[in-house]
């Protein structure tokens, strides 16, 4: 530990400094009152282009991104490289999709997809399901960012023998977290969220000069690469893809696109945002993070090719592949600079944390307590329970890291991103079409969620030598086809989930079923800042004093 | 409303190439021709990057609307100045 003393002194103060801005950030561009849910969950739904755009990207490209990207580079291959087609195609997908979503959402005071889909379809059934499934998925995904602070810690040497003593650093970096996002709520990532790309932009910029300057360049780099995946038994890696596994690359790509801005925490970032333009333009900006990240994916060869040896994970005889980025970063940097990288890291999980924390907590505060436990709350209160809610989620998600073994984190995230896509057809297809019933959604949901975990159950992990949930990519010789082929599971999930949702909507209204009242009008989805009709509760003289 | 509003437009249909193309590995799943030592399979793949941002711009720039006019004829000064503000 000592040999690592000046990148824990460098580490934790840029950490302390960013989190004093975290409880500064309250009164960054606040309204006289912050007791609204608008103004906590949503930053009063005021942000401009530059704070979209940081906000959107820290809450998108994770810790956990930039440190199991290239650790699956470095692990198989091109075939981890995916993360890039994947943040290529989610912008034209989404671009026509958000500024729908955003429109309705301005229109009726809408803080989550769940109060969308409540009123678009009349079912607080079906709202339940979106705002549960959304929960469910997010919880994971900020353990995750946890994983992601913990792989450097373990390389700077700070652990400890009993659970919690190697738990510790990380308890009271979430402890100073949940502080400070309860204070502030989403004005703390909207702000810390600029010290934390500037730093990130730094140290990859840096590394791709210097480290293959150091490494004999480019050329040598991908070389080593190659001569490791030649060399291993492996069929499916190698520095390009193979016969096999080119439907899994591409399926798995525009499935995660799909499921990307259905999570709550992506639709919060955009909901935050004050209009349309903003949207539009970030659509056409976010990309430059695209680059930033198969920038960062690359580091996984140059730890091959810097004869990085992951260090040991939690049980006997595993690696924790995690840690390969920071050990590249702490053989190759000057220690004062693996300091910056490793506090660049740390504060990249601390903004999608709390930006998933809000998000959930929005969920539950406007789906289930509000819709289930107190009809009748204020604003104030709504404000009142998302605060705690944000509180609670963040102690769930110490307690995955701290009682579970990591890599099943990594595993129920992996569920997360299939059972979030079941929500698709009710979010995505619901802002253009109310053909479907939402019996129908209902039926569509519980059949692509079962059909999805059956599917995980049945991949093994050959390498750590588990027999279920050890991937996304399902054999299409289970389902009878003479092929070694594989496909990522989400994609079939979904398309079963859209089947069933057809079938029974034929069905029901078939049988003339009621299908509730629809909530929303066509010029809902195509309303504007200023829009004059807006909602009542939206006008009252504190939103007014923030919104202009 | 006088005008009921839209956001049709043909420039949308310029969308799908950013969608489509990076997800045919046919295209680029080769090592040569490398650049700067970069296999074809990373470099091309970066440059669809360059693609995404060039079509969803223009795409932006086609159908953006007028900032918000609809109620008060001040508005649209006054978010513009708001905008600059901000950022």
């Amino acid at each position: 530990m000592s040999e690592h003393i000046t990148e824990i002194v460098i580490f934790t103060v840029l950490f302390l400094l960013v989190s004093g801005m975290g409880f500064v950030a309250a009164r960054w561009r606040a309204p006289k009152d912050m007791a609204h849910l608008d103004e906590w969950g949503l930053g009063g739904r005021s942000f401009g282009g530059w704070i979209t755009w940081f906000l959107i990207g820290g809450d998108l490209y994770t810790a956990y991104t930039f440190v199991a990207v290239p650790a699956l580079m470095f692990g198989a291959g091109a075939a981890g490289f995916f993360a890039v087609p994947y943040t290529i195609v989610i912008y034209p997908l989404f671009f026509l999709v958000l500024i729908r979503l955003w429109s309705v959402s301005h229109r009726h005071g809408f803080v989550t997809p769940a109060d969308f889909v409540r009123t678009r379809f009349d079912s607080p059934t079906l709202a339940l399901l979106i705002a549960i499934t959304g929960i469910v998925a997010t919880m994971p995904y900020i353990a995750l960012q946890l994983v992601g602070i913990e792989a450097v810690l373990k390389t700077m040497g700070v652990t400890g023998d009993s659970p919690l003593a190697r738990h510790a650093p990380i308890i009271i970096a979430f402890a100073i977290l949940a502080a400070y996002t309860y204070q502030s709520g989403l004005r703390a990532p909207a702000l810390i969220a600029f010290v934390k790309d500037t730093l990130i932009y730094i140290v990859i910029i840096v590394a791709i000069l210097y480290l293959p300057y150091k490494l004999g360049g480019w050329g040598s780099i991908f070389d080593a690469a190659d001569a490791k995946f030649q060399a291993s038994p492996s069929p499916n890696d190698g520095i390009i893809l193979n016969a096999n596994n080119q439907l899994q690359y591409i399926t798995l790509a525009l499935g995660s696109a799909f499921a990307l801005f259905l999570y709550p925490h992506s639709i919060t970032g955009v909901l935050a945002s004050k209009n349309r333009n903003v949207i539009k333009r970030n659509m056409s900006a976010l990309p430059a993070y695209s680059l930033l990240l198969g920038l960062i994916a690359l580091l996984g060869f140059m730890a091959i090719s810097a004869g990085v040896k992951p260090l040991p994970g939690a049980k006997e005889g595993t690696v924790d592949s995690n840690t390969v980025v920071p050990l590249l970063f702490d053989q190759q940097f000057p220690s004062w600079f693996a300091g910056i990288a490793f506090a660049a890291i740390g504060i990249g999980a601390l903004v999608p944390a709390a930006i998933m924390s809000i998000a959930a907590a929005n969920l539950f505060t406007r789906n289930i307590y509000k819709e289930y436990l107190r009809k009748d709350a204020t604003p104030a209160q709504e404000a009142g329970v998302a605060k705690i809610t944000s509180l609670v989620v963040k102690i769930g998600a110490v307690a995955f890291i701290i009682f579970l073994d990591p890599q099943f984190s990594i595993d129920l995230q992996l569920i997360g991103g299939v059972i979030i896509l079941q929500t698709a057809p009710a979010v995505a297809l619901g802002l253009y079409t109310r053909w479907l019933h939402r019996g129908g959604l209902v039926a569509g949901w519980i059949a692509g969620m079962s059909m999805g975990l059956w599917m995980l159950y049945q991949v093994p992990n050959a390498a750590t030598g588990r027999a279920h949930f050890g991937g996304s990519a399902f054999p299409l010789s289970k389902f009878g086809f003479d092929t070694p082929k594989t496909i990522y599971v989400g994609f079939i999930a979904v398309a079963v989930n859209l089947l069933v949702v057809v079938i029974v909507t034929l069905i029901l209204r078939a049988a003339k079923t009621p299908e509730g009242v629809d909530g929303t009008e066509p010029d809902d989805y195509l309303a504007d800042e200023g829009d004059p009709r807006l909602e009542k509760s939206r006008t009252s003289p504190d939103a007014i004093a923030s919104s202009t | 409303m006088p005008t009921p509003r839209s956001d049709r437009s043909p420039w949308n249909w310029l969308l799908l190439v950013p969608i489509v193309i990076p997800l045919l590995t046919p295209l680029y799943n080769f090592d040569s021709p490398r650049l700067f030592g970069f296999p074809a399979f990373y470099w091309i793949q970066l440059s669809f990057i360059l693609l995404g941002v060039a079509t969803t711009s223009v795409v932006y720039q086609m159908t953006r609307r007028p900032a918000a006019s609809v109620s008060e004829p001040s508005a649209p000064s006054a978010s513009e100045s708001s905008e600059a503000s901000d950022e």
